[in-house]
């Protein structure tokens, strides 16, 4: 794959920004839900939808499609509003979050929506079923295979052993093309990762597993997409990408904060954040500039 | 007497009637569904040979998933399998599959609607000497609650054989409840089976009640139903080996023909299948119904005769609940 040029860096920036504002207004519709993780994450979904993964929205059941596995279930809203930037569909339904009757179930439900590869919600299940798929693949095609199966894990839910034995299994069986995100905010329900349960040294940990471990700025564009490249190349063991990440990335009032894990912004501070994310803080004068 | 229609085994009464595990159906059924179809593949938790698997494994090695001892793991990787097309059946411990790992079943297989099908061997207290932390008393509870999932709980060998190969071909999740111990064959090769329905394994004339039976117990019910017939009380036997869906066209249909019902399983009394016939019957056709399982207690150590009458599951303890459903009309 090409590396980026700084044009299709600039253009994922400005996309990265255009979805942070999609997610706040749905957040707000909502009236419930995740903001942190969402924000937090949005750089590197944007650059996974938007140059590394292979996919038709048009036919998500295509079988060569890359396969997106999303753990951490609650923070789907940026994995819809990448979706419907991505086509899967209309924008406008991204307003019917949560809502009852909507494909865009609280946390994800595979049979809802077209191109949703899992169910997920309860923590820790997720690589398993990335786990699953490669191993199903893998008797298809052998290891020629191109496919690769893209599973984002949230850093709190390492807590859930079920992770720890699939991460046995992917090491035991050498599964080069599952790759594993991890959300790396430091935060939780309870507060930060490191009171609530020590993760570190995540990065031994994970090379004792037998895993191929990159450790990124979640943020860089550039960074991400080395790491994707990365990743793809490493052919004798699954790869782990650490991205370390500012939870409510690009609204400061939002960022490193606890407690906008689990909560959806009122009118006023969706309003303040729509403007800080428009301004780009306040670099232009002009929301319409 | 036995319904001849049926083509069960003559020799079910005999003392020398031929004893063979029920899990064992199991290996041989799953290894013919893989010769006949590519698409099935094993997965198990460090007990492949006890679960009959390595029938299968020693055969396809290449389709054979060695999960280690990690129930959790095993049922959510099965469905990573089952999302790419794979028809899974994934073997453990009924107590660890679906004891250790529930909610992986809900989510990622039943919500899922993955095509992931679950054994649970050494069900029931007949494991004996491994003590209650090994004796699955809950399972049938476990599964039959949980939306899309079926379960099927099969009374010999041969019938677990069958329901194997028709689970083979259906594409929504499915628990099959199987026992570790040798137990007598009920049924032969011409005995019919489908999923989802119930058949009636012993009849009589003018029949007073219906004993329903599921799983290894169903030989336990016949010989309870034969000792009454010569006693002179006329029962049924019905051999209820889906418990879901439920049959509840055959349940109604003799509930209507004898007025009284005993279940017969090899599981706690509260959830199980007796609680699955009378939330049928209460809501369709109610009549008197006596509960033979666990009443809400742990197994133990000891032989498989030995806890069974110790929990009032042998077939005298039969032979009294019809006893006392008959007063209760």
């Amino acid at each position: 794959m090409q590396h980026l040029g700084d044009e299709k860096i600039k253009e994922l920036e400005l996309a990265a920004n255009d979805i942070r504002q999609s997610i706040i207004e749905m957040l707000l519709i909502a009236g419930s839900g995740h903001t942190a993780g969402p924000l937090g994450m949005t750089d590197i979904f944007t650059t996974l939808y938007f140059h590394t993964l292979r996919y038709d929205p048009k036919n998500p059941l295509w079988d060569k499609r890359d396969r997106v596995i999303l753990s951490n279930g609650h923070i789907c809203p940026v994995l819809y509003t990448t979706m419907a930037y991505a086509g899967y569909f209309p924008k406008e339904e991204l307003k019917t979050l949560r809502k009852f009757g909507s494909r865009l179930q609280g946390h994800p439900h595979r049979e809802a929506l077209p191109g949703l590869e899992t169910s997920s919600g309860p923590l820790g299940s997720g690589l398993s079923q990335a786990v699953g798929m490669a191993l199903a693949d893998r008797i298809d095609f052998g290891r020629a295979t191109e496919k690769f199966f893209y599973c984002f894990l949230g850093d709190g839910e390492l807590n859930e052993g079920q992770n720890w034995e699939a991460m046995m299994l992917a090491g035991k069986e050498k599964l080069h093309n599952v790759v594993a995100i991890i959300d790396r905010n430091n935060i939780q329900i309870d507060g930060f990762t490191e009171d609530v349960m020590p993760l570190e040294s995540l990065r031994a940990k994970w090379e004792a597993f037998n895993w191929h471990v990159e450790e990124i700025d979640g943020h860089n564009i550039a960074s991400i997409d080395r790491a994707f490249n990365e990743a793809q190349s490493v052919f004798e063991k699954p790869s782990v990408i650490i991205a370390h990440t500012i939870p409510g990335k690009g609204i400061a009032e939002f960022e490193h904060r606890p407690e906008w894990h689990g909560k959806a912004p009122k009118k006023e501070e969706a309003e303040m954040a729509l403007r800080e994310l428009r301004t780009l803080r306040g670099q232009i004068m002009s929301e319409h500039q | 007497m036995l319904n001849s229609y049926l083509k069960l085994n003559t020799k079910v009464f005999d003392k020398d009637v031929e004893m063979v595990p029920i899990r064992k159906g199991f290996g041989e059924g799953l290894l013919e569904a893989g010769k006949k179809d590519e698409r099935v593949v094993g997965l198990c938790a460090d007990l492949t040979e006890s679960t009959m698997m390595h029938l299968f494994k020693k055969e396809f090695p290449l389709r054979f998933i060695q999960i280690g001892i990690g129930e959790q793991n095993l049922a959510s990787t099965a469905s990573g399998m089952a999302a790419m097309g794979k028809i899974a059946f994934i073997s453990s411990y009924a107590m660890f599959s679906p004891g250790r790992n529930w909610e992986q079943i809900r989510t990622t297989i039943c919500y899922n609607n993955a095509n992931v099908k679950i054994a649970g061997s050494h069900a029931g207290v007949s494991v004996g000497p491994d003590g209650a932390t090994h004796q699955a008393l809950e399972d049938i509870a476990l599964t039959r609650v949980i939306p899309n999932m079926m379960v099927i709980s099969p009374c010999d060998a041969l019938e677990a054989k069958k329901a194997t190969l028709a689970l083979a071909q259906t594409t929504t999740p499915a628990y099959l409840r199987l026992a570790r111990e040798g137990t007598p064959v009920i049924t032969t090769l011409n005995t019919p089976f489908s999923i989802g329905k119930a058949e009636v394994y012993f009849d009589t004339e003018k029949p007073v009640a219906t004993i329903v039976a599921t799983g290894a117990l169903v030989h336990k019910a016949l010989v309870a139903a034969s000792e009454l017939e010569k006693e002179g009380i006329a029962t049924t036997v019905v051999n209820l080996a889906t418990i879901k869906p439920l049959d509840e066209e055959t349940i109604i249909r003799e509930a209507k023909r004898t007025g009284a019902v005993v279940t017969v399983e090899e599981h706690q009394i509260r959830g199980g299948m007796g609680s699955a016939v009378a939330e049928c019957l209460s809501k369709n056709y109610p009549v008197p119904q006596e509960f033979i399982g666990v009443d809400d207690q742990f197994g133990q150590s000891g032989t498989p005769s030995e806890l069974l009458e110790h929990y009032g599951m042998g077939a005298s303890h039969i032979k009294e609940a019809v006893k006392k459903v008959i007063m209760r009309k």
